[in-house]
């Protein structure tokens, strides 16, 4: 993953016709959308408007209360019905969920395919990988001396570890302080783009939805009483 | 103290003075259940080295020591013991991970606790007796298959119940124990984000029973940990269930220390202690082996984790564990049901896989003998668990008003009933109970219940406890309501239900209790549960079937009325979850 990653092989994600009901009451209007590898669609609503379900229903781990209509796909390959382990999206959310039982360089070890071998070239991913991200020598850390900022960062470099072909974002900036958001939010987007993955963002935010630099789209209430910005 | 701490104590504190009666509550409680055990100890350790003047042991040594090694199977009875009961712990453990690995993603693994109550309230010993019925060489399984599809004209000659490996006996152990398991570590799920961290792991191509292996199951090893020591140690000193079920020649250790301790000639009662303590100290020595495999349980997950193998089978390997898992609840129902039906059979000749008729005759003939030892449990069961219910109460009051919770420390206080075993300190228990002349009578029976009635009730109630909204307590007495008012009218009510359920585990854990009636009883309280144990050494089994079902079905009923009752008294209140 230090090597410049190969975009050819980078597909589109795309969304056909996304709807998600509960209790028969539609949460949004149908939702298409391609998102090109390296760009980054937002999607931005109210609280309560469905975006963490879309997500969910990206990821493949959508609650049985709801059922959804459409299809998603990245490239020509279909994700509906896959399993969330098959599907190979990389998620990120507000919390950064570091295992709180292994190392820094365990949580990277646990993304990284097997494919990488031996140990030590394990081993020298995981610190080549740490060091780009100016956390050069954290492999050996316990994830709870980190600072939020440095969680942040990690959160995401295991992400990208797992080889996703595409990225999902739930809120991952809302719970930073002001003064670090800036800054995990250009890492964050400067890695997906430079991975050249698709990225799909959640937000309640403005500001996240400007840093991404790309389309916005607003989640409508079907019924129109969308009230809260 | 630092900031952060004393904010956080703040919201259940209430500025008020503690009431000196609720503040004793704590020492009361430790008093009313450790007390015995630490007494029982030394009254059980004493003669094991020879000291008991009572029965002209005036010299301490290690005669009995000497006495135990050349009793005639010592080896093979302690092996048995040591056998059976880590046997019993691993598969339990391997069978409650596997099952909550598999079936943690799905919509209705929150309810598992709940289908589960019902195993969770079965007597041991009705249990072990049920099983007997199935896989005796004559037993119903072997009637369902008979003749047709084993050709078994006769019963098979062969040797299930009692035999000399004990796997009747860790079967039986597995029926219990399974269920207590998984409902602890679901109980420990609620201190991780485990759904979230599953799902970040299943996002990197893991599938749900090792993502759950690999990330969840290293942090609830460490809070299971008293769960599954108190396995252990029940299962390394067992007796009703091995009464039932066990060798019988050499029986295990823990049944041979009951029969000396019991045995009229009292010299006895010296090999007997030291086999209680022999016990003790396999208990301590196996818990700290359970630690050391907690340890490399921990090293082994993270060596795999850092390895980044995603491997298909570990769902199916574990799926297949839990249906296994399966199996054994569909068997302990069985269980139950061939005690229902031996209860009502007029005759079940082999191979018939049903009897020939029906009939309440066994029932009727059986009333009046039931009615004295049933009504000896009730009386028991809902004395120990009203005196438990009480003590807990206060204790769990005094924390909130005190605004502080109990640490660890206090916590592993609380499973030491559970954690030694019952014949190390019954019998120095009696000892002392004898010499206060309170041996034989119901008080005594009572409080030895309450050793293990109040630790139960106590881990049962702590959580919903703890997690009652103090801004309810203030609202009402900012109302000018006072603090005893505010307990019984608006916390009481409001937490009905854990509190009525809290009671029914409490209940269901007196009826259950062997041991503790036999030695505090000195074998003249008679209970559902003496009795059907005492029964099944051979009477007719339709006899025995009649008691046992009795024994299991007390438990459930108190258990269905501590669910139904908070639903009718409420059903018109739709806010009102808990």
């Amino acid at each position: 993953m230090t090597s410049p990653p190969d975009h050819g092989s980078r597909a589109a994600l795309r969304l056909e016709r996304v709807q998600l009901a509960v209790a028969g009451r539609t949460l949004f209007a149908p939702l298409s959308a391609v998102v090109q590898p390296g760009a980054c669609l937002t999607v931005m609503g109210p609280s309560g408007c469905g975006k963490s379900s879309l997500l969910a229903y990206l990821a493949g781990t959508l609650d049985a209360a709801f059922s959804a209509s459409g299809r998603v796909a990245i490239g020509d390959a279909a994700l509906d019905g896959l399993a969330p382990e098959r599907r190979r999206l990389g998620l990120l959310f507000q919390d950064d969920l570091l295992f709180p039982h292994l190392s820094v360089g365990g949580n990277l070890a646990f993304a990284l395919p097997a494919s990488v071998r031996p140990a030590q070239e394990r081993r020298r991913r995981i610190d080549a990988v740490l060091a780009r991200a100016g956390l050069a020598g954290f492999a050996a850390r316990d994830p709870a001396t980190l600072s939020g900022g440095q969680r942040a960062r990690v959160a995401l470099l295991r992400t990208l570890m797992a080889e996703p072909r595409a990225l999902l974002l739930d809120e991952p900036f809302s719970r930073l302080d002001a003064d670090l958001r800036a800054d995990v939010r250009r890492f964050v987007f400067e890695h997906a783009r430079e991975h050249g993955l698709p990225t799909l963002l959640v937000t309640h935010d403005a500001a996240d939805a400007e840093a991404a630099g790309g389309e916005v789209l607003r989640l409508d209430d079907p019924r129109g009483d969308d009230a809260q910005g | 103290m630092d900031d952060a701490h004393r904010r956080r104590m703040e919201p259940t504190h209430h500025a008020l003075k503690v009431p000196a009666g609720l503040a004793l509550a704590p020492a009361l409680t430790l008093a009313a259940f450790l007390l015995p055990v630490v007494a029982g100890v030394a009254g059980t350790l004493l003669p094991a080295f020879g000291w008991l003047p009572a029965l002209g042991g005036h010299t301490l040594g290690l005669e009995p020591w000497l006495e135990l090694r050349s009793a005639p199977g010592f080896a093979t009875a302690w092996w048995t013991s040591v056998a059976t009961g880590w046997t019993a712990t691993l598969l339990s453990v391997v069978l409650a991970v596997a099952v909550v690995a598999s079936v943690h993603h799905r919509p209705w693994a929150v309810r598992l606790g709940e289908w589960m109550a019902p195993l969770l309230a079965m007597p041991h010993a009705a249990l072990a007796i049920g099983f007997a019925f199935l896989v005796l060489p004559s037993g119903w399984l072997a009637r369902l298959v008979s003749p047709g599809l084993s050709g078994w004209a006769l019963p098979p000659d062969v040797s299930t119940v009692g035999h000399a490996s004990g796997w009747p006996l860790v079967a039986a152990l597995l029926l219990k124990e399974v269920p207590y398991l998984v409902l602890m570590i679901l109980g420990a799920l609620g201190q991780v984000p485990a759904r979230a961290q599953v799902l970040q792991a299943r996002s990197m191509g893991y599938g749900a029973a090792q993502a759950w292996l690999a990330v969840v199951l290293p942090q609830v090893l460490a809070q299971i940990r008293l769960p599954v020591l108190a396995v252990l140690a029940f299962s390394l000193s067992v007796v009703d269930v091995a009464l039932v079920l066990g060798p019988a020649h050499p029986p295990t250790l823990a049944v041979q220390a009951v029969r000396w301790f019991s045995d009229p000639d009292t010299r006895w009662v010296f090999p007997a202690s030291a086999a209680a303590a022999l016990l003790l100290a396999t208990v301590a020595a196996s818990a700290v082996g359970w630690m050391a495999i907690e340890r490399a349980l921990h090293a082994g997950v993270r060596r795999w984790a850092r390895r980044g193998t995603r491997r298909d089978w570990v769902s199916k390997v574990a799926g297949v564990i839990a249906v296994i898992a399966t199996v054994l609840a569909a068997l302990a129902l069985l269980a139950i049901a061939s005690l229902a039906l031996w209860s009502i059979a007029t005759q079940w000749r082999w191979p018939d896989a049903w009897p020939v008729g029906w009939t309440l005759a066994h029932w009727q003939r059986q009333a009046t003998q039931l009615a004295g030892p049933a009504l000896a449990t009730l009386v028991i069961g809902a004395a120990s668990t009203l005196i438990a219910l009480a003590l807990v109460l206060a204790c769990l009051e005094h924390e909130a008003q005190r605004g502080r919770s109990m640490g660890s420390r206090a916590l592993w206080l609380l499973y030491v009933p559970l954690l030694v075993p019952q014949v190390a300190f019954l019998f120095g228990l009696q000892v002392l109970l004898v010499r206060l002349g309170a041996d034989g009578r119901w008080p005594a029976v009572v409080w030895a219940h309450l050793v293990f009635v109040l630790p139960y009730l106590f881990v049962s109630l702590a959580d919903p406890w703890r997690a009652f909204d103090a801004r309810y307590a203030r609202t009402a007495l900012s109302l000018g309501a006072s603090r005893w008012r505010v307990f019984w009218r608006v916390k009481l009510p409001i937490l009905l239900r854990p509190v009525l359920l809290a009671a029914a585990v409490a209940f269901a854990v007196s009826v259950g209790l062997y041991v503790p009636t036999l030695f505090a009883g000195a074998g003249r309280v008679a209970t559902l549960t003496t009795e059907a144990v005492t029964l099944s050494a051979g009477a007719d089994r339709r006899v025995i079937g009649v008691w046992a079902f009795v024994q299991a079905v007390m438990p459930l009923l108190v258990y269905a009325l501590a669910a139904g009752v908070p639903r009718w008294l409420h059903h018109s209140r739709r806010g009102w979850a808990t």
